[in-house]
């Protein structure tokens, strides 16, 4: 057995830290924070599907956005008929709307999951700047498309009066829903580990690395690359579910090109196609975003130089600062 | 729908794409010459149009403010080349990504802290204000038709500066072959914050003129930037005829779309589905072009190496 590297280390003490983390925020008496950690769990959810095609895959996805808000709009949209008991649609067959988060979850996933299989059968066709301007443009897309469709809030979004619910699991209390969301991110985190490490992983790595050699072994990267950038889409499409539920909201916002950004910053800041980099990654903006944003309202300012700084000067991210490059054994 | 408005719809739709391209120029020719993806692009768009109002407002000179723009956003562009750019045209796409990214943070954020969030207003100058009448008494925006033929003359203007200048020369030279210049005695350096600098003031002119037409606030160029790299998309990345080819088909189609598919929808729904529907599709007519064009040509309409 190889001997533990500091950063499995660094990952198991995160893993700890984020179990207890309500009980900590329990005894400090600051019941806020705990509302702070699962919008950490829900953003590193996101990243870690947007790692998927970027990390593992190099595939540069600037709109995956998409996937966030669409996953968004799958509960907005359920709970919404839900609340107001009208069907989603009557013809050919009736539709009800629904609040039970296992079903918006598999709505969410399956959407997200056709979005980025279209997306990905046009954008995948091209390499580069091109793969980089087109995923920012179907996103763009779908943004621009929510925002002029008045059936379901338009530029205005859609409010939901209460958290939906989940079996056997007061949702409403803070610390479960951050419990169910800490578990579904553990879930991502634990598929993307064995994805990586399984045949197809590989392949996706050899797709990143020479697309050529991949294909004289007789495997067509063009395939392998879908794979990924949909099961890439359908964890971001989770995640996105998931933050609609926290914030009983969901706009065109959660679709907009800066969240495409700022998915894609967490992923940067944490280290590039590291397992846990997501999560540091989002816990880094969270914390950022709390101490900086409570004293100046342009925190966001601070955080472009931030950012600046990690792209021309610490490469590798959070991770690769305390924990040396990426080990590969 | 009657001939005239359809007339005027498509001079809208000929004046937006003039802008676009004014935007689109830049970021092919930085983008063809450098190997650089520049989201922040759209940043010097905004820079440019908060320039000329805050000029204009100051000295009273729409034109005094014109000029300010293109200084504002070509020094600014200088700036930002030498102090960040400079160091990513070795790095990968996903570096300049996020690099440009931090950079409209830094300059939208800063922007709002001078000037606040509120928008600023700038009048377009008095003899343009009014309608000027062109054959058969039809009458059109003045201030939009100068837009249509001072864009139309700076797409000349660059044609001419690519194609028969020594600068222009050692801009094609420095894309087809940067270590060969180099060798040849061109500073690639200077030549490289040349390029950036005449990009970013062109996108200070399009912010400013457009400026008269919406307001002036933060976060404007945004929208422009995406619409700007769908078009260079369309029209092939590094190709300045390609990104006048496609401005002028985005703005084109995105006006038509919008004035037309309402109607469209409304021959077989009721007016109220229909305006929604068409509303919503006509927003994303152009993305559908897009794809369109990339299933028969993923390298864009002018491919830049013919």
């Amino acid at each position: 057995m190889p001997s533990l590297s500091r950063e499995t280390y660094l990952n198991i003490f995160l893993s700890l830290a984020l179990l207890v983390f309500p009980f900590i925020a329990t005894a400090m008496d600051e019941p806020f924070y705990i509302t702070l950690a699962t919008r950490v769990a829900i953003l590193s959810l996101a990243a870690v599907g947007l790692n998927l095609a970027l990390g593992t895959g190099g595939l540069v996805s600037f709109g995956h956005a998409a996937f966030f808000g669409i996953g968004g709009y799958a509960m907005g949209i359920l709970a919404s008929h839900a609340q107001t008991y009208t069907p989603i649609f009557t013809w050919p067959f009736v539709i009800e709307g629904t609040n039970q988060m296992l079903i918006i979850w598999l709505v969410a996933i399956v959407m997200s999951g056709i979005a980025a299989l279209f997306i990905g059968l046009l954008s995948l066709r091209t390499s580069g700047v091109y793969f980089i301007m087109i995923t920012l443009a179907f996103a763009q897309m779908i943004y621009y498309f929510m925002i002029s469709w008045p059936t379901y809030g338009g530029e205005d979004g859609l409010s939901i009066y209460v958290r939906n619910q989940f079996p056997g699991v007061n949702t409403l209390d803070p610390s479960s829903f951050f419990y169910i969301c800490l578990v579904l991110m553990f879930a991502g985190l634990g598929l993307s580990a064995m994805i990586k490490n399984s045949r197809f992983g590989a392949a996706l790595q050899a797709a990143r690395q020479n697309e050529e050699r991949l294909a004289a072994t007789g495997i067509r990267p063009f395939n392998i690359k879908l794979t990924a950038f949909v099961i890439s889409g359908m964890i971001t499409g989770l995640a996105g579910a998931l933050m609609a539920d926290l914030n009983r909201f969901v706009s065109p916002t959660m679709l907009s090109w800066h969240m495409s950004g700022e998915i894609m910053v967490l992923v940067i800041l944490g280290g590039v196609g590291r397992l846990y980099g997501p999560v540091v990654g989002a816990l880094i903006f969270i914390i950022f975003e709390f101490i900086f944003g409570g004293m100046t309202e342009f925190w966001q300012f601070y955080l472009g130089l931030v950012l600046l700084g990690v792209v021309l000067f610490a490469r590798g991210g959070a991770i690769g600062l305390l924990a040396g490059k990426a080990r590969h054994d | 729908m009657s001939t005239t408005l359809l007339f005027e719809q498509l001079l809208n739709g000929l004046q937006y794409g003039v802008t676009l391209f004014l935007m689109a120029a830049g970021l092919t020719l930085v983008f063809g010459v450098m190997g650089l993806i520049n989201l922040a692009h759209g940043s010097l768009y905004m820079i440019g149009a908060f320039a000329c109002a805050a000029v204009a407002a100051a000295t009273g000179s729409f034109w005094l403010g014109l000029v300010a723009s293109i200084v504002a956003a070509g020094f600014a562009g200088v700036l930002i080349e030498m102090l960040v750019i400079r160091r990513l045209y070795d790095r990968d796409h996903l570096d300049q990504v996020l690099a440009t990214f931090a950079l409209i943070l830094i300059l939208s954020e800063g922007c709002r802290m001078v000037f606040g969030s509120f928008p600023l207003y700038l009048d377009a100058p008095g003899f343009l204000a009014g309608p000027v009448t062109l054959f058969g008494g039809f009458q059109y925006s003045a201030y939009r038709l100068a837009i249509i033929l001072v864009g139309g003359l700076v797409a000349l203007g660059l044609y001419l500066l690519i194609t028969k200048t020594r600068l222009g020369i050692r801009i094609r030279a420095g894309e087809a072959d940067r270590e060969m210049i180099a060798a040849l005695g061109v500073n690639i350096g200077t030549l490289y914050t040349i390029v950036f600098a005449i990009g970013a003031a062109l996108a200070g002119f399009a912010g400013a003129m457009m400026g008269a037409i919406q307001s002036v606030q933060v976060g404007m160029g945004e929208p422009v930037l995406i619409l700007a790299f769908v078009v260079i998309v369309i029209g092939g990345i590094g190709s300045i005829k390609g990104a006048l080819i496609g401005s002028i088909l985005v703005g084109v189609v995105d006006t038509l779309g919008r004035v037309t598919l309402p109607g469209f929808f409304n021959l077989f729904m009721d007016t109220a589905a229909a305006n929604s529907v068409g509303a919503a599709l006509s927003s994303m007519s152009i993305y559908v072009l897009m794809a369109i064009i990339l299933i028969f040509k993923p390298e864009g309409l002018v491919s830049n190496n013919a």
